[in-house]
């Protein structure tokens, strides 16, 4: 039961603080990108944009800052046995995280507090640092989550790890697919949400300029991040097939050993029976895809131990989710920019925005159903084939009390940022106040 | 010198930067909490202004410093995260709402009841923090965190809810607060201001005095080994007379209205105290199971970690 209660502390925490770094990895360069535009164009608006991010950034990068330093304890709270065993070997990108971290907020106090006192120049540069040092730190810790996929870089014994080699740890299979499907979930899941409150904006109010403008900086991300996520996360696919047969099969529900395996849409894994009903089947498609080759045998979960098997239904849920929003955000980036191409402007018209404004959302829900494609498809081990989730638990007792007390904390910061977002958004509303309210409060 | 006194040095160094940097932060919290006074709003927008812009950067020391004890000495961290499980899930809490509510004040300026409510938090939870902090420290010094192989046989609660825990947790608590008050006295020009918060040093190291005492009385009990190494040394004993001349320092300088150096001298007071700390229980990470020897990573890492630290 307190393992229950010690996944879902984890998995709640970093759920949380995933939106609020993927916030604080994206918004730094969208606030750039604006900067850069109101040098090229004039246009007062644009720098106006920047400034709305600039505070944007510094409320979410709070949030991100006390729910990362959360993380950092947890990983101790909550599995000792993990860290005391293996912090030696994977301390090295978490102590270069903490190195990019430090630059992203010496850069971003003097990008926030120097608007007005520093030349323009050094500005922009500390504004480029902050994007460059936030994508860094996601870089590094992504790599943390690759060692717990596929470690390497020690030779493991019964006392322990021996023959560390940190730098090996850190560069484990699979780090360069996954770090940049990691980075590319950042800035699209940011950016279709800013897109998606824009074009929100823009379908209540018609003429409001800003707004136009705003979506033309978000577009361009989510346009190219979109088109580009699924060709990295195939070559993530591609991988997986190869390195971890057991959490393919479990993504595609698969429990039979096949030759030409179809790729199956939709349906609900059942362990008991061992068959995944309701699915509709592309023929051949997943051998082609995991392996360039229609006819490539694909093995299915009866290959492998049953007490070694990841929990199916979930794991081909989340992958399922993740590939199906995937495919919606292409589709949608594809259609904008064929009308952007033609038309020569980013489209406008009310079916467009009502698109961006459905999809707005779908980032951040991809973004979290990868990760939990990834976490689930590990289980049940933390490090796979090493350590098991549950020899890293932490003996202490009623896990359920601070469960609870950081799921109602984290329910209402959540509450808190999006009261306060929707705030700075309602300040721009043209010919408008903002609206004063009152907000209940837990205290 | 061998990789891992480097690294404990390390380790040292970040937690006196968290001290000197993030510890004047937590105290700004305690001041706002009891700003009083024809001036009350003007204290509380100067700790703002002064907090503002730095405190991200400062909380980095924190993470730096559980960085380096899980990569660099993996056994101590799982075990004192263990033994003070609840302590560092109720500090976690504090820091999360400390750095949430400001923020949210700060961004959200309209001087409604909303930004009122978030000033409280912000404060509360600045009290908090510290004096958990300082009952981890003294739960460590103590010597009744008990480790076996790799298990904590101690319990979850005795170490840190010890009377001696309790009072260097109170020793941290006006420490922090000394050294803000002292900080913000050289943060303005406004000469009302200066003496609020000159009158509010001198108040609060008179409170680091008389916890300093209880401290130093409690440990013979509750921290032989500390009192032994506090009163045993000649290192020791120099750390300490030094700690005093700039303890007595910083009382001067405040009283003569000389506020830059006397911010200099109260940030080596508190500094010492650190390093003293540190000397006093050496080696020993965790007293008396645990020393930097024995629960120290492989030299590999250690070299990479002190790499990735001078980048
Ligand atoms: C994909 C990106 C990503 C992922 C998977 C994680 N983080 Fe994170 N983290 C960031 C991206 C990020 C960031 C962009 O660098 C943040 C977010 C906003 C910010 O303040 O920096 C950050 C902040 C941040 C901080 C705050 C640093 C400070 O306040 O000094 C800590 C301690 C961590 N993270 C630790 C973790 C841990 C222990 C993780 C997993 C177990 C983790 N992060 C997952
Ligand atoms: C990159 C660093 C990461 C590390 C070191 C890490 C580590 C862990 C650990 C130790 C656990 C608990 C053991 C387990 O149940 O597997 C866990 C679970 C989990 N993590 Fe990750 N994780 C990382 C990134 C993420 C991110 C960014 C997310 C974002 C959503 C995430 C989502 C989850 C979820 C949902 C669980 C719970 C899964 C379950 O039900 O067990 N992880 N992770
Ligand atoms: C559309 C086609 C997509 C495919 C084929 C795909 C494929 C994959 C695969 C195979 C994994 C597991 C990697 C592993 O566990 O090693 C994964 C993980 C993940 N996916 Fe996707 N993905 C797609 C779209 C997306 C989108 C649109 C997002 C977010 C905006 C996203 C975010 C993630 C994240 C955050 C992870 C976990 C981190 C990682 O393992 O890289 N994916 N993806």
């Amino acid at each position: 039961m307190d393992l229950l209660y010690a996944r879902a502390q984890m998995g709640l925490s970093l759920a949380f603080h995933i939106v609020f770094a993927a916030a604080g990895i994206a918004l730094p360069l969208l606030m750039v990108l604006s900067d850069l535009k109101a040098r090229r164009t004039g246009d007062a608006d644009y720098e106006v944009l920047s400034r709305k991010l600039a505070k944007g950034t510094a409320i979410l990068f709070a949030v991100g800052a006390v729910s990362g330093t959360v993380l950092s304890f947890e990983l101790g709270l909550l599995w000792p046995a993990f860290m005391g065993t293996y912090g030696e070997v994977i301390g090295l990108p978490f102590a270069l995280e903490g190195t990019a971290f430090f630059t992203e907020a010496v850069f971003l106090g003097i990008y926030l507090y120097g608007r007005e006192r520093i030349p323009a120049g050094l500005h922009l540069f500390s504004g480029v640092m902050v994007a460059l040092s936030g994508a860094a730190s996601a870089f590094f810790v992504t790599l943390v989550n690759v060692f717990m996929n596929h470690p390497t870089g020690f030779t493991p014994t019964a006392g322990g790890p021996v023959d560390v080699d940190p730098v090996a740890a850190m560069f484990s299979p699979g780090w360069m697919h996954q770090t940049a499907h990691t980075l590319l979930a950042c800035y699209q899941a940011s950016a279709f949400a800013m897109a998606g409150i824009h074009a929100f904006v823009l379908l209540r109010h018609p003429g409001a300029a800003f707004h136009r403008k705003a979506l033309s900086v978000a577009l361009p991300l989510a346009c190219v991040t979109a088109l580009l996520q699924p060709l990295v996360g195939h070559q993530s696919a591609e991988h997986v097939a190869r390195e971890q047969p057991m959490k393919l099969a479990a993504a595609e529900g698969l429990f039979e050993t096949q030759r030409g395996v179809g790729l199956s849409l939709g349906g609900l894994p059942d362990v008991e029976t061992g068959t995944t009903r309701y699915a509709l089947e592309i023929p051949k498609a997943l051998s082609l895809l995991a392996f360039s080759d229609p006819d490539a045998e694909v093995k299915g979960l009866k290959e492998f131990p049953r007490d070694e098997w990841p929990p199916v239904a979930k794991v081909h849920l989340a992958f399922q989710l993740m590939v199906g929003t995937g495919g919606a955000m292409a589709l949608l980036a594809g259609v904008t920019l064929l009308l952007r191409w033609r038309r020569k402007a980013w489209p406008e018209g009310r079916r467009v925005l009502w698109g961006w404004l459905l999809c707005g959302p779908l980032g951040v829900v991809a973004m979290e159903a990868g990760w939990l494609v990834t976490e689930w498809g590990r289980q049940p081990w933390i490090v796979r084939g090493v350590m098991r989730t549950a020899e890293a638990v932490t003996p202490v007792q009623h896990l359920a009390a601070p469960f609870w007390t950081f799921t109602l904390v984290y329910l209402f910061l959540g509450a808190m940022v999006v009261f306060l977002l929707v705030r700075q958004v309602a300040g721009t509303l043209p010919g408008r106040e903002p609206p004063e309210r009152e907000v209940s409060h837990a205290h | 010198m061998p990789t891992e006194l480097w690294l404990g040095g390390a380790l040292v160094a970040a937690f006196v930067l968290y001290a000197l940097f993030g510890g004047a932060d937590f105290g700004g919290g305690v001041w706002d909490l009891l700003a009083s006074g024809p001036r009350k709003a003007e204290q509380r927008a100067l700790i703002a202004k002064a907090l503002g812009p730095v405190w991200e950067v400062n909380h980095v020391w924190l993470i730096l410093g559980v960085v380096l004890l899980f990569s660099g000495f993996p056994r101590a961290f799982a075990a004192l995260s263990v033994a003070l499980h609840v302590p560092l899930t109720l500090l976690l809490l504090g820091i999360v709402f400390r750095g949430t509510a400001f923020t949210f004040r700060t961004y959200d300026a309209r001087g409604d009841k909303v930004q009122r409510r978030w000033g409280l938090v912000f404060s509360v939870a600045s009290m908090l923090s510290p004096a958990l902090l300082g009952m981890c420290v003294g739960a460590v010094v103590s010597g009744d965190i008990r480790v076996q192989g790799l298990a904590v046989v101690s319990g979850f609660f005795s170490a840190w809810l010890s009377p001696f825990a309790l009072a260097v947790g109170a020793l941290a608590l006006c420490l922090f607060a000394f050294l803000a008050a002292v900080y913000l006295t050289a943060e303005t020009r406004e000469p009302g201001l200066q003496e609020d918060f000159r009158r509010r040093a001198l108040g609060a190291g008179v409170a680091v005095f008389l916890a300093a005492l209880g401290v130093l009385v409690l440990a013979r009990e509750g921290a032989p080994r500390v009192w032994a190494g506090l009163t045993g040394s000649p290192f020791a004993l120099a750390l300490h007379a030094a700690t005093a001349v700039s303890a007595v320092l910083a009382f001067g300088l405040l009283l003569a209205r000389r506020f830059w150096p006397a911010r200099v001298a109260a940030a080596a007071q508190v500094g010492l105290i650190v390093v003293g700390w540190a000397a006093s229980q050496y080696p020993y990470l965790v007293v008396p199971d645990l020393t930097l020897q024995d629960t120290s990573a492989s030299t590999a890492t250690q070299r990479a970690l002190l790499v990735a630290l001078a980048v």
